[in-house]
């Protein structure tokens, strides 16, 4: 969908024009209050749930909660995804084509943050004529987006769902970030960004952070569990080949995300997670910053994501309970690290069904 | 509705209307759901149990999955009128800790738990010999989630110690009724008690 209003940035710029991809499931009702917004997380897009042709080997990022008879049942719901602004994946980017200078955006793409996500995603909202979302859901940095919305724009929303999250990035979470980003810069085919002029791709950088992101979405247990110590072949090599199975497991990663993913979105992406702190306008309270809204919550997390653990998602819980908001919490047990967000794990679909189920629909003027 | 024990229901009688309720230990749900409809309180339900959990969702009450062993750091200071835990202070492995933890984060404490000095449990154990089972305390003891049991005196002993003022007693049999017996000698005739307390 083509915008044409400008769109006023937090860093000071603006978007005049820009393109927004979305994708939506199910029908919006005639009451059109059974509208449900999905945030992606880090690399996620648009193509949340179901497929897009037969030849597609695998399903949307969030299948496994998205579609007739799964938590956000899109026989209820009209679901709407989007991918963000900023993304590489059909919404304008840095590789798009800035109408400035003709050529693509590149490192010159303003640095976009969660609130303006979420402005962005309000404007999609008024061009599909939904006035309110009867939920806003996310995981990760999706979820990020899903607490950010209820504080900016609490009337816009009934609920907010929030899987796997923090209210702010730790110093180790920004620690691997710079990691991931330094990598990424640190490749002699990065060209500070402007790589595109130059016909190549930061493909050892990119490939790095997304090994690097990777380590940090699985646990030690899942990883003890998928590959324990298991080799390639039976013989040391005593070189620096992919001996062990986790490591050719990391590279196959690396290598089929860089076909897919541009390295200047990637580091947008990780600037986005390290500012967002919604209650810095609060005084630091994030209590103060949900006091008055009225928008229910839902925070789940899982017990062996070390990424955004349990702990990050009571930090949440804390606020909204010392702001006597209402909230359910489910800390649910899982060994898949913060992957377990997109994992159709028993307790937690079912947890997550039941809370959707109360949402009314069908109900508004 | 979903319907209560006669201990939630005594409890529902000391709680104020629009307070704040913490229910820690809430099972389904079933008193919260109650005091929301009945006094329209606002609260939280804590418990550990997925499948409760999901009652709890499923009934539109508020819950949190957090382990009170662990302590309420998920609560602020005085965040509550009243915090209850019925039937679960001998289940926890610190219920000293946790009458600290109810206080910091709640103005009044209430709680509720079986009589361990109710006179037939001690006739089980001084006469026969054996760890009593009873209506109140149906499990044998190698199988029993009641790791601290004790009796009236027991735990008044132990709000003496720790300054807390009890406000209300409530002593009744398994049915919750009351009896000339049990208030003259409550711990030898009363099987479960109700206490109200507050900091001094």
């Amino acid at each position: 969908m083509q915008f044409d209003e400008e769109l006023a940035l937090e860093c000071g710029r603006t978007l005049s024009t820009y393109q927004v991809a979305y994708e939506t499931y199910g029908e919006l009702n005639a009451q059109r209050d059974n509208a449900i917004l999905i945030c992606h997380a880090l690399s996620g897009d648009h193509h949340a749930a179901g497929y897009h042709s037969e030849g597609d080997k695998k399903p949307g990022w969030w299948d496994s909660c998205i579609g007739p008879g799964k938590p956000i049942d899109t026989d209820r719901f009209f679901v709407v995804s989007l991918n963000n602004l900023g993304g590489c994946k059909g919404s304008t980017g840095p590789t798009s084509l800035n109408p400035e200078s003709g050529k693509e955006y590149g490192p010159d793409f303003p640095l976009m943050t969660v609130k303006d996500w979420v402005n962005s995603q309000s404007r999609l909202a008024d061009r599909l004529g939904i006035k309110q979302w009867a939920a806003v859901v996310g995981g990760s940095l999706g979820g990020m987006q899903a607490l950010q919305w209820a504080i900016s724009l609490p009337d816009r929303l009934r609920y907010a769902v929030v899987i796997a999250s923090a209210p702010k990035l730790s110093a180790q979470n920004i620690a691997f970030n710079e990691v991931a980003r330094q990598s990424i810069i640190s490749d002699p085919d990065f060209h500070e960004g402007h790589f595109y002029e130059q016909k190549v791709i930061p493909k050892r950088g990119l490939m790095l952070a997304r090994m690097l992101g990777h380590i940090t979405y699985l646990s030690d247990d899942a990883m003890r569990e998928k590959f324990g110590r298991m080799m390639k072949q039976d013989k040391l090599s005593y070189d620096f080949a992919a001996e062990f199975e986790v490591e050719s497991y990391l590279r196959y990663q690396g290598e089929s995300f860089v076909g897919h993913f541009d390295a200047n979105t990637y580091l947008l992406m990780t600037k986005a997670l390290d500012y967002f702190d919604p209650a810095r306008e609060f005084g630091g309270s994030l209590a103060r910053a949900v006091e008055k809204i009225d928008v229910s919550f839902f925070v789940a997390s899982f017990t062996s994501d070390w990424r955004f653990a349990p702990e990050r998602s009571r930090e949440i819980v804390r606020a909204l309970t010392d702001a006597d908001r209402n909230v359910s919490y489910v800390e649910v047990e899982a060994d898949q690290g913060h992957d377990a967000f997109l994992i159709p794990i028993p307790t937690y679909m079912k947890a997550f069904s039941a809370y959707m189920g109360n949402i009314q629909t069908g109900v508004g003027s | 509705m979903m319907s209560l024990r006669p201990d939630q229901e005594i409890i529902c009688e000391w709680i104020a209307r629009d307070s704040r309720v913490l229910d820690m230990g809430c099972g389904k749900g079933e008193l919260l759901a109650h005091l929301k409809e009945s006094r329209a309180v606002s609260g939280y339900g804590i418990e550990l149990n997925p499948d409760n959990v999901l009652s709890c969702i499923q009934a539109g009450v508020n819950v949190i999955q957090v382990d009170i062993n662990a302590g309420l750091s998920v609560f602020e200071d005085g965040s509550f009128d009243h915090v209850i835990v019925s039937q679960a202070l001998q289940a926890l492995r610190r219920p000293d800790l946790v009458l600290d933890e109810m206080l910091r984060v709640g103005k009044q404490g209430i709680v509720t738990f079986p009589n361990f000095g109710f006179w037939k449990n001690r006739l089980q154990l001084g006469v026969g010999g054996i760890m009593p089972v009873s209506r109140t305390l149906p499990n044998p003891w190698y199988d029993t989630h009641n790791i601290h049991l004790c009796t009236f005196k027991d735990f008044e002993g132990l709000c003496k110690e720790k300054g807390i003022r009890i406000i209300s007693r409530a002593v009744v049999d398994y049915q919750h009724r009351s009896s000339l017996p049990m208030r003259l000698l409550p711990n030898l005739f009363g099987e479960v008690a109700l206490y109200q307390f507050e900091r001094e």
